[in-house]
């Protein structure tokens, strides 16, 4: 539990003129659940697509699982260990809930074009362990009656349910959820809540940014604050909650 | 050097017919990011219809300016009529489909517009009507004609147009709001497709008066001329940076003079009698060129590759053009 | 093959009906005339290029509009290797993969530097790359003559197998096989094995990364696809279909030029794959024979109506063949954006609304 999995040195991000996040350090220990709070356009998004790969840092460095993370492309991030659910769902639409997450296989097989032209045994092989992990996982998530549905077809839960099948097919050593519970009604999100609890009983390490702030303060073992692109408060939930700074964060604008 | 000179003032020629084009592509381009494939047909048309209203009236007795302009006049309603009907009937109800869709419209549109073309107007080349005297003026041991110098000053006149209009009516700020942002523009109480459809309108005007200035140039129209220019246009707006209307003015002139000036002494260049080392160590050759004779491996054939290579070239190095912003990103 | 375990008894008779009637059908064109065969092969060829055009554009989602830049390749290729020209004269069981790989590397080569451009910057590319070919073509005819320019090459060799030539006819029991003939049966077993693999590359973990990308970029790279590589093997897989489509077009035609390999052929097999219905194999092959019959359909039909309406020819069937392509990409866009025949995908669920 004290293995440190994920560190941040000083990160920093700009957007022309606009420093969207500044000297941002934070570790997120093995096994546990790292929440990430903050006001509106505070930069969680930004960091998160900043770690994911999605978007170039501008300074500092992110050490994974103790050595350097390449954060160029986010395909390689995705193979390093770390998966995530995007804000705005964003699945394969037209493909089946299976397909999707069979696709996230993907980094961790290795069939080619040959291999699948000529039907080899090992791409059969494969290909029949990809479908079965692929229906192992929507089990786990909870629809696997929903497999042979298109994507675009779930209701919004189950969308949210098989988004994080698919990051967990990649095999992530940490799942990084983007305001999961957002849009969501209160049985789905306690339903939510009991799925991130089940994948911390699993071992996984989950870094969860939420509006949410009752759940995130429910749900996490620590939780860091963001406001104005920097951190102002990195501690337990009992501790961020008594927090001073992170009142007057969420009083000066939650008044909007 | 005179050839340089010669050139030079050619390039800017065609260079500003491809800078008016390329405004219509980049209008478009720059309010609802769709590449209007149908633009270089609408030109086309432009071109046609005052070849048509030219010839009917040549004979009859009216002032030779007059007539020309009177093909002008018919030939910009008739484009904004076909602009405003592609994006009315083709394009608008695709706004929400996926990206693929308005494109694959996009070329099937031109496709039609240029087969009605050829139904109309014949499969052979026309010869545009030179009913104005062209005389040429001379500068040094170049000449610039008054047809050349009208293109440059009267496209130079059409940009200066656009700009004010875009920059200094109250329409043009509703044009530059949707640009940024259709959903923000229609909650700020613009009506997006009115401007939508105007910026379409507005680029076939142009591309009216371009097609015109295309056919009295060369002196010829035919149903196929839109695709190059067309082509060529859109790269010249992307050089500039597509979205951009100073972009596609220095666009469409800097890719007149490339391609001028590429044509002009490329094949010069690229004549394997002019390196010694080339053609000495090629036996034979080297004693034909030694005799008199020219390699040439890129002739004056190749005119057309150097905008599309300009293209890619631009699209890999520099995708937000000369002036642009970055658009590869903006998905 | 794995598709057959699938079948149903009654869809087994059904796929053995359809093979029978595919093996009996060129003597049944031909006793109508060999032209018909020559059109029936003309069809299939294209049916191969829309199902290698498919692959990019349906299951990868990158529209490619100078793809006939590669069929032309393929074409050259062969007409190089095979022809008095240079006096080569390999068997086409060497250029035909000779072709594939140059043209597959000829993809590359596009692809590389392009493929992370968005979709309608990729589109203008490809179009202007398949100019480029063209260009090329009709201009390596100086200082060396590499091309033969616009004049093109002719006398290309026919294919050849054992003693059995495909210019001309054999007869065997009682059966004479002409030349066209040939190259059906021989077209048929290509197609057989295109459509095979077509099948299986849907079905495999690439497939799915191409589809993947196809659906939602941002979230494929996130789940783990190198995107610029997938994409660029679409494009090579694309590509080489269309240099095989070529060797063959070469060696059925004896004759290549410049001129058979303009845009509007980009756009014609274009209109196939999204009239079929992009991304569905079957519907793509019917897109294909559908539209690779408009042409001989207007022959037939509108020459006769005008001439017996006006008693001369008003519309040139070739000009409304062009209009029938460009209105069936308005048209299916606008009305039925997956094409005719969708992916099944689509219709599997089109079942279950109505159960």
């Amino acid at each position: 539990m004290s293995a440190v999995l994920l560190e941040a040195r000083g990160i920093g991000k700009r957007f022309g003129g606009v420093q969207a996040l500044k000297d941002v350090s934070l570790t997120i220990k093995s096994g546990e659940i790292y929440g990430l709070i903050g006001p509106n356009g505070a930069g969680k998004t930004t960091l998160f697509n900043v770690f994911t790969g999605l978007y170039p840092r501008d300074d500092g460095e992110v050490l994974f699982g103790g050595s350097p993370l390449h954060l160029e492309s986010p395909h390689e991030v995705a193979a390093a260990g770390i998966a995530r659910t995007f804000q705005n769902i964003r699945l394969f639409g037209n493909m089946t809930a299976r397909e999707n997450v069979m696709v996230g296989r993907h980094v961790r097989t290795r069939a080619g074009v040959v291999g699948a032209m000529l039907r080899t045994r090992a791409e059969r092989t494969e290909e029949t362990a990809i479908r079965r992990r692929a229906d192992e996982l929507l089990h786990y998530v909870g629809i696997a009656d929903r497999a042979d549905d298109l994507a675009r077809h779930l209701s919004y839960g189950d969308q949210r349910r098989l988004e994080i099948a698919r990051a967990l097919a990649t095999e992530p050593k940490l799942l990084a959820l983007d305001e999961p519970a957002a849009g969501m009604n209160a049985t789905e999100t306690a339903g939510l809540r009991d799925l991130i609890e089940g994948l911390r009983r699993d071992g996984l390490t989950v870094l969860l940014i939420e509006h949410d702030v009752k759940l995130v303060l429910g749900l996490c073992d620590r939780v860091a604050v963001l406001d104005y692109g920097q951190k102002i408060a990195e501690d337990v939930p009992e501790a961020v909650r008594a927090n001073p700074k992170v009142i007057e964060a969420y009083l000066g604008t939650s008044a909007h | 050097m005179d050839i340089l000179l010669q050139q030079i003032i050619n390039g800017l020629t065609t260079g500003s017919v491809y800078a008016v084009v390329a405004l219509g592509y980049t209008m478009v381009y720059g309010v609802i990011q769709l590449i209007n494939f149908a633009h270089g047909e609408v030109v086309m048309i432009g071109a046609m219809v005052a070849f048509s209203i030219i010839t009917s009236l040549a004979g009859s007795g009216m002032p030779p300016l007059a007539i020309v302009l009177a093909g002008v006049m018919a030939a910009i309603p008739a484009c904004m009529a076909i602009g405003y009907l592609l994006e009315r009937a083709a394009y608008r109800p695709l706004r929400h489909a996926p990206r693929l869709a308005p494109l694959i419209t996009a070329i099937g549109m031109s496709i039609i517009l240029q087969h009605a073309a050829l139904l109309i107007w014949g499969r052979n080349p026309l010869a545009f009507p030179q009913i104005i005297e062209n005389p040429s003026f001379s500068i040094g041991s170049a000449a610039i004609s008054a047809v050349q110098i009208t293109i440059i000053l009267l496209s130079l006149l059409m940009m200066a147009g656009l700009s004010w209009f875009v920059y200094r009516t109250r329409f043009g700020i509703a044009i530059r709001a949707t640009a940024e942002n259709v959903h923000v523009a229609s909650l700020m109480g613009i009506n997006a497709n009115r401007v939508i459809a105007a910026t379409f309108v507005i680029g076939a005007g142009l591309g009216a008066v371009a097609g015109v200035m295309y056919g009295s140039y060369y002196g010829i129209a035919h149903y196929t001329m839109g695709f190059t220019l067309g082509l060529k246009a859109f790269s010249a707006a992307v050089l500039g940076g597509i979205g951009n209307i100073a972009g596609a003015m220095l666009g469409g002139l800097l890719l007149g003079l490339v391609e001028a000036l590429g044509t002009g002494y490329i094949g010069d260049f690229s004549d394997l009698c002019r390196w010694p080392g080339a053609s000495e160590g090629m036996g034979w050759m080297g004693e034909r060129c030694a005799d008199g004779a020219h390699f040439v491996v890129f002739g004056s054939n190749y005119q057309d590759v150097f905008a599309f290579l300009m293209l890619i070239l631009v699209l890999v190095f520099r995708p937000s053009g000369l002036l642009g912003e970055r658009v590869s990103e903006r998905a | 093959m794995g598709m057959l375990k699938d079948m149903g008894h009654r869809e087994k008779i059904g796929l053995a009906l359809i093979a029978v009637a595919l093996m009996a059908l060129p003597f049944v064109l031909a006793s109508a005339g060999t032209a018909w065969v020559r059109i029936m092969n003309f069809a299939v060829l294209f049916v191969l290029l829309s199902l290698g055009l498919n692959i990019v554009v349906g299951f990868a989602g990158l529209l490619d509009l100078g793809y006939v830049a590669f069929y032309a390749v393929g074409a050259y290729v062969y007409a190089l290797l095979a022809s008095p020209h240079f006096g080569l004269h390999l068997p086409f069981w060497v250029i035909l993969p000779i072709g594939a790989a140059v043209a597959c590397v000829a993809g590359v080569i596009l692809g590389a530097p392009t493929l992370r451009l968005r979709g309608d910057y990729l589109a203008i590319v490809t179009l202007g790359f398949g100019e480029i070919v063209r260009i090329f073509m009709n201009n390596l005819s100086n200082p060396i003559n590499i091309t033969n320019g616009p004049k093109g090459i002719n006398r290309i060799d026919s294919f050849q197998i054992g003693p059995v030539n495909f210019a001309g006819s054999d007869t065997l029991a009682g059966l004479v096989f002409s030349g066209p003939i040939k190259y059906y049966y021989f077209l048929m077993l290509v197609l057989l094995a295109v459509i095979v693999i077509n099948r299986r590359l849907q079905d495999s973990r690439i497939g799915r990364a191409w589809v993947a990308i196809r659906e939602d970029e941002v979230a494929a790279k996130a789940s783990g696809i190198n995107t610029r590589n997938i994409k660029l093997l679409a494009f090579a897989m694309g590509a080489s279909f269309g240099g095989i489509a070529g060797g063959m077009f070469a060696a059925m035609q004896t004759f290549v030029s410049p001129e058979s390999f303009v845009l509007n052929e980009s756009i014609m097999i274009l209109a196939m794959v999204v009239l079929g219905g992009m991304g569905n194999i079957w519907g793509v092959i019917a897109g294909a024979v559908l539209l690779s019959f408009v042409p001989e359909l207007l022959r037939y039909t509108v020459e006769p109506v005008q001439m017996a309406l006006f008693g001369k020819m008003l519309v040139d069937p070739e000009v409304l063949r062009m209009l029938v392509f460009g209105l069936a990409l308005v048209l299916t866009m606008r009305f039925r954006p997956a094409g005719l025949w969708p992916e099944t995908r689509h219709r599997r669920e089109l079942s279950e609304n109505r159960a």
